[in-house]
């Protein structure tokens, strides 16, 4: 269970930070939410991997499941959620605007996209 | 208890929430509202200051849950300090953006610029690591909509870089708080301190690895070198007001690292002694070298505004790294000093910027704009400020910290990087500011027909800022002996730590019976 857990949120990790590292916006958007699943998983995991126990200290059991970890990791997911549909928005109306999805600032031509209407079309 | 201390955040969040319910379309009654309730702000904000005056840390237990259980709300006097200077930045940069018609661009400018404050003030006064992360999110997600205020292509693009590296700054403080939680088993700060103090020593690697992410996501917020990429085009793009706003911005970095790196990660903890300061150090001298070039190489204003932002923030978190408490005194004073005048100068940017045909500020010759000689002398004013020159409090910030820095090894490097940084610094605020004041070409007829009568706002706004700077000169001295109570207070981490889990509900909740099994297992890890 430990090693299933800790490879999944490896592997997420690193494809996250692979399509970080990409030039346009959809793969960097990809890989951050990549990387919000990884870190929502290790929250879990900071509680401990603790399989059917009560999520309450009760008398007849010795253990118990964190709760806590639970508490963080829906906060997280809500707040990452609410973040990656802004960060959608966003990227999509800078597109829409510039015609250019480089998440680099270097200035480019505003006018040399629109002239390759095939390549703004193939994205669509 | 007193319930003054969550009014801060209570009061922009309501007041957020009625101004786009009921005065969506009516700009007139969003500022009549968004004004009243920043000054409403400001004087609750200001009396939390004088309340705190008094040394008093006060805790605010939310649904009178004590701490480490439930999430409290600490006002000390950094805490009141830090929630004053946004109170009154925010009043100033409201007026301008009022004055300016920058809130018509756009919708929804007074809400969100109400969520703003609620997210900074609660990162301010929140006393919980995982409650700081959530209002870390709060003021990100209403800078997100303000920093793309008025819209434009090249804004969005820059919004959209902007957004991406604060949503990586989250998930790097999801990733620091859940290493933390695992390593201590609590978030609370003070909890925190208590723990992470009595690690043993040969257990402490998980908490060093969570100690540096943190560092990391603050070193983000506060545009520490390497990690520092983000400012320049966000601060140049954002709307001028916003810009000025988000002077404060920075400020919670610094804030956060003065935080947890003296009540958590102290330097008299042995578990993570010596991997903060000794890494902080050099960043910050090479930021301040690249701020300063930065302001020296800028090609425009607003450039040449954000990289001054990122050199001032060299020089505080140079204070910073010190963690003695005469340079955290120090490091404050330069704090409320630089967040006004970097705030001054964007404001500046934008007068000139609106003035200008085509509103461009590349720093170049151009038509003389409107009011310029009244522009060139706030200008003049603020560069002497940020440029830390007698006679105005960069001066008084820069000497404190050059005094806190003399009795360190490389005491000779932190001189001169500040030293040689100023000079650079004054040459190239001096450069741009004669290239657009002084060596301007003939008045446009063009320009001069479209010419309205000035609005007086703005000018009240940034001279506002101005005498701020000039009162924190003059009175240097009542505020460096308040400042040095504070880093006083912020080194006794004893007495924050016994005000905070020793609240009289928190000693009520110890003393309960709990009905355990009689040989129960660690119920925790």
């Amino acid at each position: 269970m430990e090693y299933l857990l800790a490879s999944a949120i490896g592997v997420m990790s690193a494809a996250g930070i692979y399509l970080l590292l990409r030039m346009r916006t959809f793969p960097v958007i990809l890989g951050i939410s990549m990387l919000t699943y990884a870190v929502n998983l290790f929250l879990f995991a900071s509680g401990r991997i603790a399989i059917n126990l009560p999520p309450v200290l009760l008398n007849e059991t010795p253990t118990y499941a964190d709760p806590l970890p639970q508490a963080l990791v829906l906060t997280a997911i809500v707040i990452s959620f609410g973040m990656t549909a802004v960060v959608v928005l966003l990227a999509l109306g800078a597109f829409l605007s510039s015609r250019n999805d480089e998440v680099s600032l270097t200035p480019t031509d505003p006018q040399a996209p629109a002239t390759e209407p095939a390549a703004g079309e193939g994205r669509k | 208890m007193n319930h003054w201390i969550i009014a801060p955040i209570l009061l922009p969040s309501l007041v957020a929430a009625v101004i786009i319910l009921t005065a969506r379309y009516q700009i007139e009654l969003q500022r009549v509202m968004s004004l009243a309730a920043t000054f409403a702000l400001l004087g609750i904000t200001t009396g939390l200051l004088v309340y705190s005056a008094s040394g008093v840390i006060d805790v605010y237990e939310l649904g009178n849950w004590p701490a480490p259980f439930g999430i409290v709300l600490v006002l000390d006097r950094l805490s009141a300090i830090m929630v004053t200077l946004t109170a009154l930045l925010a009043t100033v940069v409201l007026l301008y953006a009022i004055g300016t018609g920058w809130d018509r661009r756009g919708h929804h400018f007074h809400a969100l610029f109400q969520f703003q404050l609620m997210g900074i003030i609660g990162a301010f006064l929140t006393g919980d690591a995982f409650n700081l992360f959530v209002f870390f999110e709060v003021l990100l997600i209403a800078s997100y909509g303000l920093m793309i205020h008025g819209g434009g292509a090249s804004r969005l693009r820059a919004g959209v870089q902007y957004v991406m590296y604060n949503l990586l700054g989250s998930t790097l403080f999801l990733f620091a708080l859940g290493t933390i939680y695992g390593a201590t088993g609590t978030l609370n700060m003070a909890d925190l301190a208590l723990r992470v103090a009595e690690l043993p020593a040969e257990d402490t690697a998980m908490i060093r690895v969570a100690a540096v992410l943190l560092l990391l996501v603050f070193a983000l917020k506060a545009a520490l070198i390497p990690l520092h990429f983000w400012l320049p085009a966000t601060y140049a793009e954002a709307p001028a007001p916003i810009a000025a706003l988000f002077a404060v911005m920075t400020k919670i970095g610094a804030y956060a690292i003065i935080r947890v790196y003296t009540l958590v990660f102290g330097p008299e903890v042995e578990a993570t002694a010596g991997i903060v300061g000794p890494w902080l150090m050099p960043a910050a001298i090479v930021t301040l070298a690249i701020g300063m070039l930065g302001v020296l190489g800028a090609r425009q204003f607003g450039r040449l505004a954000a990289f001054s932002a990122i050199g001032s923030m060299g020089t505080l978190l140079i204070a910073i790294a010190l963690f003695t408490p005469q340079a955290t005194s120090a490091a404050l004073y330069y704090l409320i000093h630089s967040t006004l005048a970097g705030a001054a100068l964007f404001l500046i940017v934008d007068m000139v910027r609106a003035r200008r045909m085509g509103e461009d500020d590349i720093i170049a010759p151009r038509p003389v704009i409107a009011q310029n000689g009244l522009i060139a002398s706030l200008y003049f004013a603020t560069a002497i400020a940020v440029a830390g020159m007698p006679p105005l409090s960069g001066f008084v910030g820069k000497l404190l910290v050059l005094d806190a820095t003399r009795g360190h090894d490389q005491a000779w490097l932190i001189w001169g990087a500040i030293l040689i940084m100023s000079l650079v610094a004054i040459v190239g605020f001096a450069r741009a500011g004669s290239l657009i004041f002084w060596k301007v070409e003939e008045p446009d007829t063009r320009l001069a027909a479209q010419q309205t009568a000035p609005a007086a706002l703005p000018f009240v706004a940034t001279g506002g800022l101005i005498a701020t700077i000039v009162v924190m000169t003059v009175f240097a001295g009542p505020v460096t002996a308040f400042l040095d109570a504070t880093s006083a207070q912020i080194f006794d981490t004893q007495a924050y730590i016994s005000a905070v889990l020793e609240t009289p509900r928190a000693i009520e909740a110890q003393s309960l019976p709990l009905d355990y099994p009689s040989t129960p297992k660690e119920p925790q890890q």
